[in-house]
């Protein structure tokens, strides 16, 4: 017969501070592991919002992104006139060519340079976009050294104001509104004529990096790549816009997540050994009682299954703590450079469910090794001489 | 000395709590070891910057090329010494993942200037004379188990193609933080394979004579091209790289500010342990002091003992750490420098040592202070 838990939840409250001590630091790592995971998370979803599954992007073949890609305007134009890819009210296919730089303009935290993503684009790219929307001003006029912020570019760097002039590749800039894509990667980019961008950057007339072409359907992306990839004039590489931008997130997310299982991992052993503290004395300062629970009809077995039951226990109200104490991160905004891009991006922190019960998951592991050993030491106490310790 | 045994038994007589405290503290030292090698990785060398050496970029972001005309211009300014230049390569060997730098470098100029960086003559005399001969640093060869005389496929990123190359000699480094990652070929072999660029490069590295004329130097190159359609900025090698770090943003510091709370919470906790366990022995230090142990004596053993588990656990943690990063780069070529450095293993003692001996000096007191004859009656 199992030994009912009041028993244990009651000898907790018996002991309570140091219960309180290996509570707290498997609270600690649980939050720090949900942490980390939130971040690589909200890093990978920033990026992956950005692209839609109706979108497709075509790069230069081999290219992986669109910095070091390159289009002609004629493949962009026999692209465009696959019948695959959707048209306006007017007949004109639903495509961007854009054109996609780097300018290093001083961040307004510590004046220091970072590099903000240009985004030269066609006048399609906000229907072609439709999450982008404005949030303040106007969009900018095709032809004139006009550009659009996002709003984490606008908070991000100095001078990223409404109205004002900003100066790179060699000619002023007015800022003449302000973007919000809905906390996708574009919030971080600015975005202008692909024609004057291309003039600035001293790039030849009509050569684009990417293009972005909204599908007639979802479906259609397979038959469409496999049309392009048997065109002779073409050597492009197409890719859903979603796929696009989860791989632009690789790097940085393997980096995070490494990194923060690997201090979270190491913080783990920590708490097992708090566990383990905790439990063992928990034991020793009850051996009568477990002499007396023994005498009185229950075996090892339950001994064993309650005392790790109550390290379970101990855990998943430590796990429980440290996700609530973390739990305020979410959406809470850090930017970084992504390699991939070379440029720097702010996203939010995202806990989802999935990191939580995951958090959870991982405390109760900790509560199981570190009640297992103590649990068993506990089953084998000699009855006799600790009733006789009376 | 002759206190030993009796210290060893303290140690020995609870061994589960004995195993736990020095785990803990090696655990929580392990940590700190770690949060050091990442702060340090984060840096990127920052430390093995040269202090005579500017980098001189276009002005509008580093993507954006510079003539190679400039080089003659540059080595022309007052106070220069050498110029050098390279440009990114940005190519993928076999898959994205296997990620390393690869640099179009001047093969004249680039080794003066970078002398940290040590490569046996004949085998540099072998790269000079391969038009298609490259140059690896040692993590990069040993990471992909090259040898020198292999020929290596890198698919281009930026440019196009396939390109081969010859390794022709592997560099190391005498410094730790010096990046022994990078991959160097002939600047004229990429500028012949890309027409369609040809003659621009992606940066150049100039030498002043003198380092306190460096803010001098850096303001004249600028003026120099300024309205130029290549205006350049100019930063110290230092400055530079202080630039990268600082675009990490606040990643570091949240990793930073998270890991040391909880190493902190770490050493409380096996501080309490410590206090805990002496607290239990009361009648045993009583019965020292009845027979005839100085209070001087029993705050030595105290401290002794608890200062003797935060080092032994230490020493154990940061140990692991040191084993740890010898392993290598665990995220696969991001963080080129990754090692645990002597100043962060000085400071982690240090550490210990301050908790072992605070953790232990208020037990100490008490016991040192313990009234003999009210200790034993409680027997």
């Amino acid at each position: 017969m199992a030994i009912p838990l009041i028993y244990n939840v009651r000898s907790i409250q018996g002991r309570f501070s140091s219960t309180l001590v290996a509570l707290l630091s498997i609270a600690g790592v649980i939050a720090v592991l949900v942490a980390t995971m939130a971040m690589a998370k909200g890093f990978k979803k920033t990026l992956v919002a950005s692209g839609s599954s109706q979108n497709a992007i075509v790069l230069r073949g081999g290219a992986t992104s669109e910095m070091e890609s390159s289009l002609e305007l004629e493949q962009i134009k026999i692209i465009g006139d696959d019948p695959r890819v959707a048209r306006d009210s007017s007949g004109r296919p639903m495509i961007s060519a854009e054109v996609v730089v780097i300018a290093s303009l001083p961040l307004r935290a510590t004046g220091t340079d970072a590099n903000v993503q240009i985004r030269g684009v066609s006048q399609n790219a906000f229907v072609i976009r439709d999450t982008v929307k404005l949030l303040k001003g106007r969009f900018f006029t095709p032809g004139l050294a006009e550009i659009v912020v996002g709003k984490y570019a606008h908070e991000t760097y100095r001078g990223f104001d409404l109205d004002k002039t900003i100066h790179f590749g060699g000619i002023d800039w007015t800022i003449v509104g302000i973007l919000d894509a809905g906390g996708s990667a574009f919030d971080s980019e600015s975005w202008c004529d692909a024609n004057v961008l291309n003039q600035a950057y001293k790039r030849p007339e009509n050569l684009f990096q990417s293009m972005t072409a909204r599908l007639i359907s979802p479906e259609s992306l397979k038959s469409l790549k496999d049309a392009l990839n048997t065109d002779p004039r073409l050597t492009v590489t197409i890719k859903s816009e979603i796929d696009y931008y989860a791989d632009q997130s690789v790097m940085v997310s393997t980096l995070i997540n490494v990194l923060g299982f690997l201090v979270a991992g190491a913080m783990g052993i920590g708490a097992i050994f708090g566990a383990l503290n905790t439990m063992y004395s928990a034991v020793s300062t009850r051996n009568r009682e477990i002499a007396t629970l023994r005498a009185i009809g229950f075996r090892e077995r339950d001994v064993v299954i309650s005392f790790l039951l109550e390290s379970l226990l101990i855990a998943f109200l430590g796990g429980l703590l440290g996700s609530l104490i973390i739990l305020p991160i979410n959406g809470y905004t850090a930017s970084t450079i992504n390699w991939q891009t070379f440029s720097h991006m702010s996203f939010a922190f995202a806990i989802t469910p999935d990191i939580l019960i995951q958090g959870i998951l991982f405390s109760l592991l900790l509560g199981f090794f570190g009640g297992l050993f103590p649990a068993i030491r506990a089953a084998h106490t000699p009855i006799a001489p600790a009733l006789r310790g009376l | 000395m002759k206190f030993l045994p009796l210290l060893l038994a303290n140690i020995g007589r609870k061994k589960m709590r004995t195993i736990l405290t020095v785990g803990s503290y090696a655990v929580a030292l392990f940590l700190f070891g770690l949060l050091g090698v990442i702060d340090m990785s984060f840096n990127q060398g920052l430390e093995v910057a040269g202090v005579d050496r500017l980098i001189v970029r276009n002005k509008t972001s580093l993507i954006m090329p510079l003539p190679i005309a400039y080089k003659e211009r540059l080595s022309q300014i007052k106070d220069v010494k050498d110029v050098t230049f390279a440009s990114w390569f940005g190519g993928v060997y076999q898959e994205p993942k296997n990620f390393f730098a690869q640099f179009a470098i001047d093969v004249d100029t680039y080794r003066a200037m970078y002398p940290e960086f040590e490569i046996p003559e004949d085998q540099w005399d072998a790269f000079v004379r391969d038009r298609q001969g490259c140059i690896v640093g040692r993590k990069t060869l040993d990471r992909f188990g090259w040898k020198i005389g292999d020929r290596i496929p890198i698919q281009a990123t930026i440019y196009r193609g396939l390109w081969e190359f010859n390794i022709c000699g592997v560099y190391e480094a005498r410094r730790e933080a010096d990046d022994t990652t990078q991959f160097w070929f002939h600047f004229n072999y990429l500028n012949e394979r890309t027409p369609f660029i040809k003659d621009y490069v992606g940066w150049y590295t100039v030498r002043v004579h003198n380092p306190d004329k460096a803010a001098e130097v850096t303001k004249t190159i600028d003026e120099r091209f300024a309205n130029s359609s290549f205006e350049t900025t100019t930063e110290t090698e230092k400055a530079f790289m202080a630039g990268f770090v600082k675009q990490f943003g606040n990643i570091k510091l949240i990793i930073l500010i998270v890991g040391s709370v909880v190493m902190f919470t770490l050493l409380l906790i096996t501080g309490s342990n410590m206090s805990l366990s002496i607290r239990e022995r009361t009648n045993e230090i009583a019965i020292l002091k009845a027979m005839g142990f100085g209070p001087t004596h029993i705050l030595t053993l105290i401290l002794a003992e608890s200062i003797g588990y935060a080092v032994i656990g230490g020493f154990l943690g940061l140990s692991v750490c040191k084993l740890f990063t010898l392993g290598g780069d665990p995220t696969n070529g991001l963080l080129p420098v990754f090692f645990l450095d002597n100043k962060t293993v000085i400071l982690g003692i240090g550490i210990t040592f301050m908790v072992g001996l605070i953790s232990g000096f208020i037990p100490a007191l008490i016991a040192m202070r313990l009234n003999i004859v009210r200790a034993l009656r409680s027997i």
